[in-house]
């Protein structure tokens, strides 16, 4: 048994069902878009948790394999989007997402 | 010979190819020997094909050449059948065609189309000769379509002339009309005996027996078709007008060959119109009335080329007549008289025109024998011909004709001498009037005047020749000769055989023969007296006419009474389809969808607000619902 079995497995799930939820919130509800970046890590991370403790369960690795990949793309998600989100602040001055309405019919 | 027969069609073929893609570079010279050179050795096999098979013991050849088309149950070979028939048409096709040619490097040679004239002249050679080789309905209709098109091109070979590509347009238009006849005749053949080889259909037909429906539809259908080629009531209006062509085009194409084609049609098909009388009768009701019909018209025409084509119409009428009272042979026989002296009479009216600089028009010319004395004979000796004056050649075919229409039925035979007399009283008039009486042109015309060079004379001379002697093979057994023609075409008429004969007393047909004699001559004493002896003069187009003359003048006015029936409502219709089918509904339906496609995306577009957050909302809202729908 290992080290995460300790806790039970409904416990994983509402964890990360709260996790994921906060960041679904965040995502709708903030207009900061540095906070709103966050919360996207923190849906991906829900998912990873969630992710890590079925694979424990159920003795199979290719749950954690999984995480590996999630956390590659969101490492190069985040510096491609810190990037994007760096030369918006030097034009605009604000980290604000509703400034930028520019792109529309 | 029989293994060279290939190189009949392909001599012309290679001519149009060569004279067709290389004409412009090479000299008038060479085209015109190319032209004419390719067809004398057409000629040359075609002769000696004909004495291979009157001097054998087998009379009929099928050569095939390679497998053409084959899917599923058909399969169609491309196969030449050589027979006496094809085989004497093989010989007027290429003879006629080849004294036409010659005659051509005359006419045209200050024609800048020159060398597009002899590719074209080519052209229609091989696909003459291909519509009487072939041995099936197939081979036979490419022909058909060839030398149709081919006319079309040639009646409009001056296209800078409206009313002449008009002509040209009418010409090909109307005979489209006769083609889905013929196209339906052959699929019709096919459905009916699956096959359309000649020799799987006669062999078939022949065991079905008399009066079969299916077979006179047939006959019916094919006849169409040649009433279309070959200018039968009521598609017959095509034929004045293809005039518009040069005049040895005239002269091959509507006079000698391609007008004969549905009398080859239904020569060649006669079991299926034995086996069908009411077809023969509707056969023999058209041709009369087209004779009838055209003569009449023909007495009043004053354009040269114009009484000609009537003419030949009236003689095709005959053909028809003679092929629906069973006398293939007779049928066949004057195809081939017609074609000397029509196409004589053809070449010495361009003769004339050529003498006279262009001029058409009968009432300003007169006296001509005096200027071109050798177009002056021979076509008197045309004119005698095509009255029938014993001993020309068109005394035996109409002779022949009229024998057997007498035994068949007395009343067409009267009708047919009272055509022969209105042949015989137009043909002189146009005669009396050209080459007679004082010249009624004007200084320049007259000083102009001059006989043709010898390229023109000597087809002429040699066509004269023939008008004379070309009887000669088809001597009636009354008058203690031997019908050589009949014997020759025999095995292709034998199983028509029952229908063909003529039961008539010699004295009947001496009798016959003098009243056609004595009719034919009080028709040229009357035509001599009023144009000769009173030197009248037709009227001008803007006198008073009597109300029949005016009639006859105005060719009973059929063009008019098609263009309002036909044309006109056409016209209105497809106006009316242009107006509201095309320009409403499918222009009313594409642009439609257009539209509605780009109010639809103006519409839909107010979504795209620029707003990131409700992007994102729309975004969830859109995976939870997607989500949603794969649980339930």
């Amino acid at each position: 048994m290992s080290a995460i079995q300790i806790v039970p497995i409904e416990w994983y799930l509402f964890l990360s069902i709260v996790l994921f939820t906060i960041g679904v919130a965040g995502v709708l509800l903030r207009r900061n878009a540095i906070i709103i970046f966050m919360s996207i890590e923190l849906m991906l991370n829900a998912v990873n948790l969630l992710l890590v403790a079925f694979s424990s369960y159920l003795s199979d690795s290719k749950g954690q394999v999984f995480v590996f990949f999630i956390m590659a793309v969101a490492a190069a998600e985040v510096a491609v989007g810190l990037a994007i989100l760096m030369m918006v602040y030097r034009n605009t001055k604000s980290s604000d997402i509703n400034i930028l309405n520019k792109l529309k019919w | 010979m029989i293994k060279l027969v290939w190189l009949v069609p392909l001599l012309p073929l290679m001519g149009f190819i060569i004279i067709g893609l290389f004409g412009k570079k090479l000299s008038k010279g060479l085209v015109g020997t190319i032209g004419s050179g390719v067809i004398f050795g057409a000629l040359a096999i075609a002769v000696g094909i004909f004495f291979e098979l009157k001097n054998g013991v087998q009379k009929e050849y099928t050569i095939e050449l390679f497998n053409w088309i084959s899917a599923g149950k058909l399969s169609i070979p491309f196969s030449f059948l050589i027979d006496p028939l094809s085989s004497l048409f093989l010989l007027i096709i290429t003879g006629v065609g080849f004294l036409i040619h010659v005659y051509s490097v005359g006419y045209m040679s200050h024609d800048e189309g020159f060398s597009r004239f002899f590719a074209y002249l080519n052209l229609f050679i091989f696909f003459m000769l291909l519509l009487v080789m072939g041995s099936n309905y197939l081979i036979m209709f490419v022909g058909w379509e060839g030398v149709g098109l081919c006319s079309y091109l040639l009646i409009g070979f001056w296209f800078k002339n409206t009313a002449y590509n008009n002509a040209a347009k009418k010409a090909f238009i109307m005979n489209r009309v006769g083609d889905l006849g013929f196209l339906l005749g052959i699929i019709l053949i096919f459905v009916t005996f699956g096959s359309i080889g000649y020799h799987d259909v006669f062999e078939q037909a022949k065991n079905m027996g008399s009066g079969n429906t299916t077979i006179t539809i047939i006959a019916l259908l094919l006849f169409v078709g040649a009433m279309g080629k070959s200018a039968q009531l009521p598609l017959y209006t095509w034929l004045p007008d293809a005039m518009a062509g040069p005049t040895p085009v005239s002269a091959l194409i509507h006079a000698a060959t391609m007008v004969t084609a549905g009398i080859y049609m239904i020569a060649r098909s006669n079991i299926l119109y034995t086996l069908s009388p009411e077809a023969m009768n509707v056969v023999a009701i058209i041709g009369i009335c087209t004779a009838l019909f055209a003569a009449t018209i023909g007495l009043a025409q004053n354009d040269i080329k114009k009484v000609l084509a009537y003419s030949t119409v009236s003689q095709l009428g005959y053909m028809f007549l003679a092929l629906g009272v069973g006398a293939y042979t007779g049928a066949v026989f004057h195809v081939m008289t017609h074609a000397f002296f029509k196409a004589l009479l053809f070449l010495g009216a361009g003769s004339v025109i050529h003498a006279m600089g262009g001029e058409q028009d009968i009432r300003k010319m007169g006296g001509l024998k005096k200027y071109i004395s050798k177009t002056h004979i021979t076509f008197l000796i045309g004119t005698l011909a095509i009255a029938g004056c014993f001993p020309f050649s068109g005394f035996f075919s109409k002779d022949e004709i009229l024998a057997n229409v007498f035994a068949h039925n007395k009343l067409l035979w009267f009708f047919g001498i009272l055509g022969a007399a209105m042949t015989t009283f137009y043909m002189f008039r146009l005669y009396f009037l050209t080459f007679h009486g004082k010249f009624r042109g004007t200084h320049e015309q007259e000083h102009h005047l001059h006989e043709s060079p010898p390229s023109m004379t000597i087809p002429l001379i040699v066509l004269a020749v023939l008008s004379i002697v070309g009887g000669l093979v088809g001597i009636p057994a009354v008058l203690h000769g031997t019908h050589y023609l009949e014997e020759f075409l025999s095995p292709v008429f034998e199983a028509s055989s029952f229908r063909l004969v003529h039961h008539l007393s010699h004295q009947t047909e001496y009798i016959l023969m003098g009243v056609a004699t004595v009719v034919m001559i009080a028709a040229i004493y009357y035509a001599y007296t009023i144009y000769s002896k009173k030197n009248t003069i037709p009227v001008d187009e803007d006198e008073e006419l009597k109300p029949l003359h005016k009639l006859v003048y105005n060719k009973y006015w059929v063009d008019e009474i098609y263009e309002t029936l036909i044309t006109k409502p056409l016209n209105l219709l497809s106006e009316a389809f242009h107006k509201v089918i095309d320009n409403q509904l499918v222009d009313g339906i594409v642009n439609g969808v257009g539209s509605a496609v780009s109010w639809m995306s103006g519409t839909i577009r107010l979504a795209q607000t620029g707003n990131i957050g409700f992007y994102i909302f729309v975004m969830v809202i859109s995976i939870v619902l997607i989500l949603f729908t794969q649980l339930f």
